[in-house]
């Protein structure tokens, strides 16, 4: 960015609109917003108890189960998707209703068959993170080369052997990049599951502080959220691109 | 061809590749292949030639099982084809490498695919790599490889299965000219040192004249053999001889006078 010929440095922006929160925050014009500084004082006070630790703890483990269930059912099915035609007019209706759908309207009902527990939370982890991983994976196994999926065929090759050696290494970019969207979904679908089932982990910590009308500590858990959110996207962002050499030399 | 000249042929080679009224419709109703017949002797190099789009890989790929045929059968080795087999091997005009994968893994994946050792696998492989004159590329990737090199990979490992029958599609189509020339030449060798059955679909007259032992001149879709020529050509000899040999310019005159007509 710059302005005139002064250039400014990346974070000139992020640094502004710090400085402006933190004049709204002191002007006192809402409870709702605090000053950001007391927002921060808040994440170092709040990260090391232990009642955060246990909501990270109960939220990480219902965040990987449920993604490693998106993932391992989502990938086959993908898959199969990709190369069947009946499977595909079977499956992609739903798959994209559901990949539209407002989700988060069907948790109630989750919650109603599974209990207001962890298993709830997992359960709609793996509702949000899943349909974006099975289309992406579908996209992925209808680019591959016929030649390649004929060339195993050729050699003999067992449809698990076909699965696990070539689909899913010919279709690895559209899977990595499946799965790192279907990451940033299962955040919403842990977080949004914790804040309606509201008697675990972040959820109940968030209801605990707005409850009682502690905007700093509110305010400190969505950064740290947001924050860890960010991490995700950037880190498979990465991987990513070190798989992206795939897809141009996949021809 | 006089009936006298066919029974010696039957006589000095068994088919190794037999093809019965073999038709193929495709779902979308093209018709690419009608009741053809034809034997593929073994030990030879046989080259499919005919006009484009006449169903050359159409029947290569129903010999190598990857496509069902309407109706007819294919005979290998005397047993009926129902699906790819390892007495069969496939070479491919687009390479169709792992490009996740070196040129190791990748010669070696029949093998792989059959469950054997990785360390013999890939002894074998190594052998066939070092044959094909890519040896110091074991643990090169595709994408930094040329197309002629792609290809011996492709090649190298139709060769490490150890398969009586090589099917190749064009495989030298997608190369530049001067390594045409040089593969041509290794072809050769190949099918002097190798007791080999190859199928070869080219779209070059010369190509086909120069490395055949026997040309299949196909007609248009939906095809039926229109021709056999077995150019008389002497091998063994200097490359650039030969290309000047009359017989040799004979014979590539006479297909092209065949295949002429169906040129439209
Ligand atoms: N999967 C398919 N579905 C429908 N039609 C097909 C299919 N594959 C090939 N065909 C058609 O069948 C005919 C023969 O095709 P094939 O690829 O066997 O010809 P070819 O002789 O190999 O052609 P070329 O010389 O261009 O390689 C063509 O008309 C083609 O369009
Ligand atoms: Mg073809």
């Amino acid at each position: 960015m710059t302005i005139g010929n002064i250039r400014l440095p990346i974070m000139t922006s992020l640094i502004i609109w710090a400085i402006l929160w933190e004049i709204v925050g002191r002007s006192g014009a809402s409870f709702v917003i605090p000053p950001l500084s007391g927002i921060f004082a808040r994440i170092v006070e709040i990260v090391p108890t232990p009642s955060f630790g246990e909501a990270l703890w109960i939220t990480g483990k219902a965040f990987v189960i449920g993604n490693v269930i998106a993932v391992l059912f989502g990938i086959p099915l993908g898959v199969l998707m990709g190369r069947s035609h009946i499977a595909d007019r079977i499956f992609l209706p739903w798959v994209n209703l559901f990949l539209s759908a407002p989700l988060s309207a069907l948790v109630p009902i989750i919650m109603v068959i599974f209990g207001a527990g962890q298993t709830t939370i997992i359960f709609t982890v793996v509702l949000f993170a899943i349909w974006i991983i099975v289309l992406d994976a579908r996209a992925g196994v209808r680019s591959i080369t016929p030649s390649l999926v004929e060339m195993a065929l050729s050699f003999g090759a067992t449809p698990w052997q076909a699965f696990s050696r070539i689909y899913v290494w010919a279709a690895l970019p559209e899977i990595l990049s499946g799965i790192r969207l279907g990451l940033i979904r299962a955040v919403k679908g842990v977080v949004i599951g914790q804040m309606l089932v509201s008697i675990i982990g972040f959820g109940r910590l968030f209801e605990l502080y707005s409850s009682r009308f502690l905007m700093e500590h509110f305010w400190a858990l969505l950064f740290v959220l947001f924050a860890f959110a960010f991490a995700i996207n950037e880190a498979l962002t990465w991987l990513e691109r070190r798989f992206e050499y795939f897809a141009s030399s996949r021809n | 061809m006089s009936p006298a000249a066919a029974r010696k042929i039957e006589a000095r080679h068994r088919p190794m590749v037999e093809v019965r009224h073999l038709s193929k419709i495709y779902a979308g109703g093209v018709e690419a292949l009608n009741a053809i017949s034809v034997d593929f002797p073994e030990g030879q190099l046989t080259s499919l030639l005919g006009p484009s789009g006449c169903g050359k890989t159409t029947l290569l790929k129903i010999i190598a099982g990857l496509i069902p045929a309407t109706s007819g059968e294919v005979m290998v080795d005397g047993r009926p084809v129902t699906g790819p087999g390892p007495e069969r091997a496939f070479v491919f005009q687009d390479f169709a490498l792992m490009p996740w994968a070196n040129v190791l893994r990748n010669v070696a994946f029949g093998l792989e695919l059959k469950g054997v050792a990785q360390s013999e696998r890939e002894a074998v492989a190594e052998k066939h790599i070092a044959s094909v004159g890519l040896g110091g590329f074991e643990h090169a990737f595709p994408h930094e490889l040329s197309g002629g090199m792609r290809q011996r990979v492709g090649l190298a490992r139709a060769l490490a299965v150890n398969a009586k029958v090589l099917l190749m599609d064009e495989p030298f189509s997608a190369v530049d000219e001067q390594t045409r020339r040089k593969f041509q030449e290794d072809l050769l060798e190949l099918i002097a040192r190798e007791h080999k059955t190859f199928l070869f679909v080219t779209h070059s007259i010369e190509e086909a004249v120069y490395v055949s032992d026997r040309i299949v001149i196909l007609s248009k879709r939906p095809s039926q053999v229109s021709a056999i020529v077995e150019p008389e050509i002497g091998r063994g000899r200097d490359p650039d001889q030969i290309r000047r040999d009359s017989a040799y310019l004979d014979t590539v005159e006479t297909i092209w006078q065949s295949l002429k007509r169906y040129l439209d």
